[in-house]
């Protein structure tokens, strides 16, 4: 099998969406020559032109309202936001034109637009260049929310995404652009709501999203070290959520920890905690543990930026307080 | 105005006027209906203001697009959604024109070429960038067409979509429906600029600006005429700003304690569209209340239409979150 870093699959979901369907484009802020400020889209409008690779003003809500009128025209449009920071700027447009013109309309209007963008810490941007805002949009109906960990699942999820009917928040996860994967010889989509269990175990779940699935499958051999069997859950798509492959781990080891970079409180893993204790809750022999950023925006100094988010060793001794339960 | 110096038939000009008076009974028997409880949520009518719904609508061609505002029911009349879906939907049936999902502020009709009014104020104009976008992109010889109050001029998303607009030259005409008033703010204090003057903001895109009186449905129908011929021949979009006025309240049920009654008073009697087009076609008192009664008729009948409608069922409601 070929391997691709995740900045090459998402790329390259990109490319072949683009040779497979005319109607795809790709429009954002210096997303064309300078192929995005991640390096993403490098090589596209080489490929295929500037019709259909397309820098914009910085206008995040025209990039979103205009990506929602061309979608509902027909097209597939895949707009990039360059930092989650920046979906601030165009929340009126998701939130109250994408997510709910299907349902405000009585079901005519169909919006296949897919949103991407990025963020994470790690590397000292300050408050307002890496945030993980995924949980907010995970509360709004007629949105759908992704967020990728490998570079397998990248690729495959992107490419569902972008022929999904309905609007989808499309996250990656900056410090693992690099992160190198083995990818399919040919691309295969992954459908949206199936989670990934990448690593099997017997006494602990980690449910864990973006960046901390890395630090959970870390942390996991760490504590076998210790004798405990811990079953790493990637869910991969926050909503729809693969409920059933969440709760079914956990009813099998009775403990569990939710892990994801965003601030803790009020964040996904909030939610997970309560699918988990009300289709589980015979079965938990333990509190669950949520794993997440302290309640701080997010300082520049990197040895406070690391006190901040968390890593695998919070995973670890989160692993390690639900087994001391008993 | 770009006219060519056309004008328009008497014929026509009676088209338009039924029209107007259409949406107009429309209005008041949709206020009469609101007060007397019948109608759930709340409403804002755009009596006075019929003109801008007709002159544009009439000079667009069927596969063009509009996105509508708060102030819905005109537009959507002049696209061609009948009154009985629209009545049906402010009733809450599944005989609406959205099978009573949106309701007044979200009225949509596809097949129409409405693709929704919107609660938020600007919210729909974007949207209409990207369909001109779309119809560019597809060589189709197509217009959309935003419609908004001079309160939306004042956010950032009228002035990122227009400037995009204008960057991609994209087939929209944004209809700058100049009312004077921010839901109850005047002009004097939410615009910098004279009222009067507030086209001049298209200079600031390089955007092609057309204008006319609100009021003169025939000046509005050529004036939009001029503006579709401009978007849709590739030269670029068309901030088309047209003075108008609001002859009632923000809402139905609003007391306009912010208004002074003088003038008030004084719009009706002098800027009412409908009595502008009656005099300059010199309708006798037969011949409008024969179209009077016509058009009451058909009001009455989607009332009959609207009551005798379906309930939908409570989890309904879930039917349409994802396509």
């Amino acid at each position: 099998m070929p391997e691709l870093t995740y900045r090459e699959a998402v790329r390259d979901a990109l490319a072949r969406a683009l040779r497979a369907d005319e109607q795809v484009f790709v429009m954002g802020e210096d997303i064309a020559e300078m192929g995005g400020s991640m390096g993403v889209t490098q090589g596209l409008l080489e490929e295929f032109g500037p019709k259909r690779i397309r820098n914009t003003p910085i206008s995040e809500m025209a990039i979103v309202g205009s990506g929602i009128g061309a979608a509902i025209q027909g097209l597939r449009p895949v707009v990039e936001i360059m930092y989650e920071d920046f979906l601030t700027l165009s929340m009126e447009q998701i939130v109250n034109q994408a997510a709910k013109h299907r349902t405000m309309s009585g079901g005519q209007v169909t919006v296949p637009l897919t949103i991407r963008t990025q963020g994470g810490a790690g590397w000292s941007p300050g408050a307002q260049h890496a945030q993980q805002l995924e949980a907010w949009f995970v509360h709004v109906p007629g949105l759908k929310v992704v967020f990728a960990s490998t570079p397998e699942d990248v690729r495959g999820l992107l490419w569902s995404s972008i022929y999904d009917d309905n609007p989808v928040l499309f996250f990656e996860h900056r410090t693992l652009y690099p992160l190198k994967g083995e990818v399919p010889e040919e691309l295969e989509p992954i459908p949206l709501g199936k989670a990934r269990i990448h690593r099997e175990g017997e006494d602990v779940t980690v449910v864990a999203t973006g960046r901390l699935v890395h630090d959970a499958l870390r942390a996991a051999e760490e504590a076998e070290k210790e004798g405990i069997s811990v079953e790493v859950v990637d869910p991969r798509t926050l909503l729809p959520l693969d409920e059933d492959t969440i709760v079914g781990s956990v009813r099998k080891t009775t403990r569990c920890v939710t892990a994801h970079e965003a601030v803790a409180h009020g964040g996904f893993g909030a939610e997970l905690t309560a699918v988990i204790q009300y289709g589980a809750f015979d079965y938990l022999d333990a509190p669950i543990e949520r794993v997440g950023a302290k309640f701080a925006p997010l300082p520049f100094a990197p040895v406070m930026e690391d006190y901040v988010v968390p890593h695998s060793d919070d995973v670890l001794e989160a692993i390690r307080r639900t087994v001391a339960r008993g | 105005m770009g006219s060519g110096g056309r004008r328009v038939s008497g014929e026509v000009l009676r088209g338009f006027f039924r029209e107007m008076l259409l949406i107009r009974r429309f209005e008041e028997k949709v206020e009469e209906r609101f007060r007397a409880g019948e109608l759930p949520g709340f409403l804002h009518v755009a009596i006075g203001q019929e003109a801008a719904a007709t002159g544009v609508c009439a000079a667009l061609q069927p596969d063009d697009v509009i996105a509508s505002t708060h102030r819905a029911h005109g537009h959507a009349i002049a696209k061609g959604t009948s009154i009985d879906r629209i009545m049906a939907e402010l009733y809450g049936k599944l005989e609406g024109c959205s099978q009573g999902f949106g309701g007044s502020m979200h009225l949509y009709d596809l097949a129409a070429g409405n693709l929704g009014a919107n609660a938020v104020v600007a919210g729909g104009i974007p949207g209409i960038v990207g369909a001109a976008f779309a119809f560019q992109w597809r060589e189709e010889p197509r217009a959309a067409v935003a419609f908004f109050g001079d309160g939306a001029t004042n956010t950032g998303t009228f002035h990122e979509s227009l400037n995009l607009a204008q960057l991609w030259k994209v087939p929209a005409i944004f209809v700058l429906e100049n009312n004077g008033w921010a839901e109850s703010t005047p002009a004097t204090q939410h615009l910098p600029l004279p009222a009067e003057e507030l086209g001049k903001r298209a200079q600031a895109y390089g955007m092609k600006l057309i204008e006319a009186d609100g009021q003169d449905v025939e000046a509005v129908y050529l004036a939009a005429l001029a503006s579709r011929e401009h978007a849709v021949s590739g030269k670029g979009p068309v901030l088309l700003h047209l003075r108008t006025y609001r002859l009632t309240g923000h809402y139905v049920g609003d007391p306009q304690v912010y208004r002074d009654k003088e003038e008030l008073k004084q719009t009706r009697g002098s800027k009412d569209p409908i009595e502008l087009l009656r005099a300059r076609l010199e309708l006798s008192d037969d011949e409008l209340a024969a179209i009077d009664a016509e058009v009451t008729a058909e009001v009455e009948a989607s009332v009959e239409f609207a009551k005798a409608g379906t309930d939908p069922r409570p989890e309904d409601a879930l039917k349409y979150v994802y396509a």
